[in-house]
């Protein structure tokens, strides 16, 4: 806006280069922070546990590593209410490793399940979260055949903690990446977003604010197996659920690894009315906001229709849409066009998205 | 969405523009300051400054609530959260507000109880669920806050309470206002007013603003069409050499104010003869505190308080940003020692914060974002 664009342009270009540094864990101890799915998450993973366990596998840092014809991945649940509207702990606990296998391009197969369970919890709670997972599994093709159970004193855990792995076969040649997002592409989002966030937000009863709104939590196997099918091997480069951080927090990996620029039409980008009215009251921003059963899926241009059509005929697919392209320039960043016309950075958060004041 | 997305249509704003434009004098450089926080916010989050012509510069002032807190108050704060038995609580934007020691986020991580509410009722909620703990409620923000922290202190009383108290860091805009306006280093234009913090003053406490320093000062209200009428009122003003002020959100904002809001303000607080603000430094007569009626419900009456006064960091030029004699990127340490994840500043951390808004939502050449966006 000013005449001095020259000396901000130097400014801006230093401060990329700061970024591009590597991630250091500055903190000395955890904070709720770290587990939110932004860059305090990211640097912890980088910085503490990359450092530990490097090997080529791993680096990649995709939904679950893939090794020879095989995904592998695993997830833990530490979801407060454990039962909210649409589902609870058990179902999520299954689909959310289901998701992570099948964004790898696998068909999940195999899933363990870890319980850790607090003193007094209450054996009819265990038993209607073990009859979700059942149903889940059911539902998403898989097998839940060896697991875990240890209990914690009273006070040590909040009444369930469940943690699942799982792998998959992949029976496909096309091999999906972060990495794989070229200038042209299409990006495409499954359906509308932010619905599980907002659903726990809710449910934990802080807000008083009442909503119709249920967790999207779903397994998207079936649908990932559609979209795989009908596009030809190569032309579905990469595909992520859009769990912690949201829509946002995926488009930045990809942005990230790719090397390339990701630019997204805010109008175009489904959000139900109840979200975005929630989201409008807290003063936080859906993209931002997790979902349980919604993808990013990155497509080549030239396969974008054959794309949508493929998700359009699933039932969890059918509000599917192209909502940007990827492009070569800025590298590593998301650019937002507001449905106000104006265009705007799209940036990892640090932490949780924290409701505005005023 | 109603009430919604009429204030954020593309094609009102396009027509607009054009008249902000073809207002503009040719030549002429102008700068308009923002007070509010959140109007810093809704013009990064929507990219206003796409419409806008490059001789209209929009300069971010004071107005963002955790960016004016000293680190020294949260330095308090996270004294008293340490004492046994204490709940404090507090608004989300303060968890990650850096004192002396760290924030809230790091005193939680050793083992404080600091629980984010949405409004003080909610913590008096957990004082009246908690009868063993003292719960302490952090307040802060303009008169747009204050209100619904003294209402929550009548009902303690009401409700007989006695566990409930008040860290109380209320601050009031126009001291904040009239310091900028004196502030030497500063060529400002006109003022877009803080839409929020007027439903509860009014417009009236503007009008020194207009007679006493030429300029003039629109309310504006927080849609991006909001900002943009509020452009085009002031330059129609600067155009006919009027300075007024102006009320661009009338349909929130009256033109006394919030009688009953003010009341509640007056019974339950007083004026202190000073209070420092972060970057701008001790300010008369420009925050509240518990008045002694209500001692039983202040914190700092109930607390031992060191009361430290901690300088803000030498590299930190958040005076400067808060005032706008500097833009965020101009700082010595923006988006380099100070980031969302490290911030040196308060400006850093709340998304209402001109650094911490311009470094999420455009840190990057306007030129190379427009290239890329284009269809």
């Amino acid at each position: 806006m000013t005449g001095d664009t020259g000396l901000e342009e130097q400014v801006l270009e230093r401060i990329e280069r700061a970024r591009r540094r590597k991630a250091r864990v500055r903190e000395e101890y955890i904070t709720l922070a770290h587990g939110a799915g932004g860059k305090a998450t990211h640097t912890l993973i980088e910085g503490v546990f990359l450092e530990a366990f490097r090997n080529p596998l791993l680096e990649p840092l995709e939904d679950g590593a893939v090794i020879d014809e095989m995904a592998f991945t695993t997830d833990s649940f530490v979801v407060t209410p454990l039962f909210f509207p649409g589902g609870d702990i058990g179902d999520l606990a299954v689909n959310g490793t289901v998701n992570d296998l099948a964004m790898c391009g696998a068909r999940p197969r195999y899933l363990s399940a870890g319980f850790i369970l607090e003193e007094g919890f209450p054996i009819a709670h265990l038993r209607r979260i073990a009859a979700s997972m059942a149903t889940a599994a059911q539902a998403a093709g898989v097998q839940i055949v060896t697991g875990d159970t240890k209990v914690v004193e009273r006070g040590k855990a909040d009444g369930c903690y469940v943690v699942t792995a799982g792998v998959g076969t992949l029976d496909r040649p096309t091999r999906l990446s972060a990495a794989a997002a070229r200038p042209g592409d299409a990006v495409i989002v499954s359906g509308p977003i932010g619905e599980h966030g907002i659903t726990i937000m809710l449910a934990r009863g802080e807000l008083d604010i009442q909503a119709d709104l249920t967790s999207d939590t779903a397994p998207l196997n079936e649908l990932t197996a559609r979209l795989l099918d009908a596009c030809d091997d190569g032309e579905v480069r990469c595909l992520r659920d859009a769990t912690r951080g949201g829509v946002a927090t995926v488009l930045n990996e990809i942005a990230e690894a790719s090397k390339a620029a990701i630019v997204v039409n805010e109008d175009i980008i489904p959000v139900r009315p109840d979200v975005r009215g929630a989201c409008e009251l807290l003063g936080i921003d859906p993209l931002y906001v997790a979902c349980e059963g919604r993808m990013v899926a990155i497509v080549s241009q030239a396969s974008a229709e054959t794309a949508l059509t493929a998700l359009h005929s699933h039932p969890l697919g059918h509000e599917a849409a192209v909502v940007g392209r990827v492009n070569d320039d800025p590298p590593g960043l998301v650019l937002l066009k507001t449905a106000f016309g104006g265009t705007r950075i799209v940036d990892l958060l640090v932490g949780d998205p924290l409701p505005r004041i005023c | 969405m109603r009430f919604v997305d009429e204030y954020r249509d593309a094609d009102t704003a396009r027509a607009l523009a054009a008249r902000i434009t073809a207002l503009c004098e040719p030549g002429r450089a102008y700068k308009f300051m923002e007070v509010c926080g959140g109007h810093t916010h809704t013009i990064y989050k929507h990219g206003i400054e796409d419409y806008l012509p490059e001789a209209v510069t929009l300069v971010h002032g004071p107005g963002c609530p955790v960016c004016v807190i000293p680190m020294g108050r949260v330095d308090d704060a996270i004294h008293i959260a340490a004492q046994p038995d204490v709940i404090m609580t507090s608004f989300g934007d303060m968890m990650r507000v850096p004192g002396g020691k760290g924030s809230f986020l790091d005193a939680k991580a050793r083992g404080a109880d600091i629980r984010m509410v949405y409004s003080p009722l909610d913590a008096l909620k957990i004082a009246k669920q908690n009868p063993s703990k003292r719960v302490v409620f952090m307040a802060i923000g303009f008169e747009t806050t204050a209100p619904s922290t003294a209402m929550t202190v009548l009902r303690a009383k009401a409700d007989g309470v006695d566990n409930f108290s008040v860290f109380c860091n209320h601050v009031t805009i126009i001291p904040a206002i009239k310091a900028i306006l004196d502030s030497p280093d500063l060529r400002l234009d006109a003022f877009i007013g803080p839409g929020h913090v007027s439903t509860v003053i009014g417009c009236r406490p503007y009008r020194f603003i207009a007679r006493d320093y030429g300029k003039p000062i629109v309310v504006a209200g927080f849609e991006p069409l909001d900002v943009l009428q509020s452009v085009h009122q002031i330059l129609t003003q600067l155009a006919q050499r009027r300075c007024e002020v102006e009320n661009q959100y009338a349909r929130v904002v009256p033109w006394d104010g919030n009688p009953k809001a003010l009341a509640a303000i007056n019974e339950v607080m007083e004026l202190r003869p000073h209070f420092e603000w972060r970057g701008l430094g001790f300010i008369s007569q420009s925050a509240l505190r518990v008045s002694a009626k209500y001692a039983r419900y202040d914190a700092e009456r109930i607390f031992q308080i060191p009361g430290g006064r901690v300088a803000d960091p030498t590299s930190c030029q958040c005076g400067e940003v808060l005032k706008g004699v500097l833009k965020p990127w101009e700082c010595k340490v923006f988006g380099t020692a100070c980031t969302p994840e490290t911030p040196i500043g308060t400006c850093m951390v709340s998304s209402e914060g001109a650094c911490a808004a311009y470094y999420n939502f455009g840190r990057f050449s306007r030129e190379r974002v427009k290239e890329a966006t284009r269809q």
